[in-house]
């Protein structure tokens, strides 16, 4: 609770000041969905995935080309974008959902791999490291979000639907099909529940997620290089997973807010910040293992310990 | 007719026969015991009738369709649902949570109910209703809102067969409930497999626990070695010189 209302002063302190925070909000807010997606399908179904970053890819790129180059409508190139990142998604989850281990986690890595290779190489569309630059800002018809705080109103109402549609998903009979193949694939099975299509749709939910994240990004930064979308986006992803509480609803929303403004304040220590930086997150993860979500229900759990003593 | 049929069930691993052509008919109501000393085959049997195994030969019909070679999912919702020798919880969720995920084959909705949950109250409410309903019967009311993963062992036992009641099964396959239960828990867990009886269930057990077979089965199946040795009343079952000898040992012959 303290961290939530530490992380609504900060949004309106930013509000007020302005200033180059308002990009940092932006990709923690654009952080938040993607991670609240791949946690579906990480924490919720408890399966690995190392490629979240190629669907990202594959809309955001997507979303730049045609509409920097061949002027088509943001929300349109978005969908298209969108619809080739699931499409990717069905290819590459169908058959590998099916084995169990870590064949899906080798496939997704080779995805995310290719993805960057593909933007990198590709230079004819994609610029190679270059990037594509002059991306317009998101909107529809005439009416489009340009300023700073307008993107990131958008990019935190975006992000809260993400989020409760996560929450609404958790509660649901889909949810709890993906909790139980979490843990124990043979008694899901013994219920009756397909286990291999139900990693299916949550592959595909948080490959949507994905997605959405990697258009937004595109139309709210207004530029994109491979770097976006390679290997560093999944390390951080995993941090905010861990550092958020992985599993829970609104621990990965948390440890996208926490992880993306904690280089922010400590900056002062200059040459010391990644140090700093590191210390912190393993200090959070030895007295939070179970993540920054998982704090409240910790000390919930001591005082009623107390209670019945 | 019965409910369940096996045809000469087979199941090789390798060059080790762990079922031999078993042939075997479980009636639609009351409770049957599979028996029969370790190795026996007895799980491996399970595995094959609930679909996790794929039986070398023979069949295994269920209410009259073949269901041989059908993944486990399909089998269940066909009304066959199982328990296992080792708790299978889903650890990370509540009691309650446990046994609404047993509801499964019983509800609708995927990704749409699951976003628009003010239209779909009155499901849950009946999952939640039914859920609770469950944990009462075998007296786990009230630790329902608590994670399952942390219940003593007997407490998780009753849970998984709650679970498995949760679907409505027409037969309950139960892989060893009384292992690892003190003898107040196995008295409770007799009273509890006739309750299931009488409500309707039919009910396959596998038990190592004799004093539990002799006090609750209505048919008994000996297992030896892969081999379906004996079958009858619990009385005659324990008379049969066959089934004395797979225990114990034959007399040497002098």
């Amino acid at each position: 609770m303290i961290l939530w209302a530490l992380a609504a002063a900060l949004i309106v302190y930013v509000f007020i000041r302005g200033g180059y925070l308002f990009a940092v909000l932006h990709f923690a807010a654009i952080y938040v969905i993607f991670v609240t997606g791949l946690n579906i399908f990480m924490g919720y179904a408890g399966q690995v995935s190392f490629g979240h970053n190629a669907f990202a890819a594959i809309s955001g790129y997507t979303s730049a080309v045609l509409t920097a180059d061949y002027g088509w409508e943001p929300l349109s190139a978005a969908a298209l974008g969108l619809a080739g990142a699931l499409l990717c998604a069905l290819i590459v989850g169908y058959p590998t959902l099916r084995l169990r281990g870590h064949y899906l986690a080798m496939a997704t890595l080779a995805i995310g791999l290719i993805a960057y290779e593909v933007a990198v190489q590709w230079g004819s569309v994609t610029k190679g490291y270059m990037g594509i630059s002059g991306i317009p800002p998101l909107g529809i018809g005439r009416f489009t979000v340009t300023s700073d705080r307008g993107i990131l109103v958008l990019l935190l109402i975006l992000a809260a639907l993400a989020v409760l549609a996560a929450a609404g998903i958790r509660r649901s009979r889909l949810g709890r099909a993906f909790v139980a193949i979490a843990g124990s694939e043979d008694a899901a099975r013994a219920l009756g529940i397909d286990v291999a299509r139900y990693k299916l749709i949550a592959f595909l939910i948080s490959a949507f997620y994905a997605g959405t994240a990697g258009s937004l990004f595109v139309h709210a930064v207004g530029f994109v290089s491979p770097e976006v979308y390679g290997l560093h986006m999944v390390v951080l992803a995993f941090t905010m997973l861990y550092v958020g509480g992985i599993g829970t609803v609104a621990g990965p929303a948390l440890g996208a807010l926490v992880v993306a403004l904690l280089p922010e304040t400590i900056r002062k220590l200059s040459d010391y910040q990644d140090l700093a930086y590191g210390a912190l997150l393993i200090v959070i993860l030895i007295f939070a293992p179970g993540g920054l979500a998982s704090l409240s229900k910790l000390t919930w759990r001591r005082t009623s310990a107390k209670e019945a003593a | 007719m019965s409910l369940l049929h096996l045809e000469g069930i087979t199941r090789r691993f390798g060059g080790l026969v762990a079922v031999d052509g078993v042939s075997l008919e479980v009636p639609g109501s009351g409770i049957t015991a599979i028996i029969g000393p370790n190795g026996a085959g007895k799980t491996t049997l399970f595995n094959t009738i609930s679909g996790f195994l794929t039986p070398s030969a023979g069949r295994v019909v269920f209410g009259g369709s073949d269901i041989t070679g059908l993944p486990p999912e399909r089998v269940a919702q066909r009304g066959l649902v199982r328990t296992f020798q080792l708790v299978q919880l889903f650890e990370q969720l509540s009691t309650l949570e446990n046994v609404k995920v047993g509801r499964h084959l019983h509800t609708r909705g995927g990704l749409l109910t699951a976003l628009m949950p003010f239209q779909h109250g009155h499901a849950e409410a009946e999952v939640d209703a039914k859920a609770r309903d469950l944990l009462a019967q075998v007296g786990l009311a009230a630790q329902a809102e608590t994670l399952s993963g942390v219940l003593p062992y007997g407490q998780k036992r009753l849970l998984e067969m709650a679970r498995a009641l949760a679907t409505e099964p027409k037969l309950l396959l139960l892989d060893e409930p009384a292992a690892g239960l003190n003898r107040e828990e196995t008295t409770h867990l007799a009273s509890l497999l006739k309750q299931i009886a009488a409500s309707g269930i039919a009910v396959l057990l596998i038990e190592h626990d004799m004093g539990l077979v002799m006090n609750v089965a209505d048919r008994v199946a000996v297992l030896d070695f892969g081999k379906l040795i004996a079958t009858g009343t619990p009385a005659e079952v324990q008379k049969n010189p066959d089934v004395i000898a797979a225990y114990l040992g034959s007399p040497a012959h002098v």
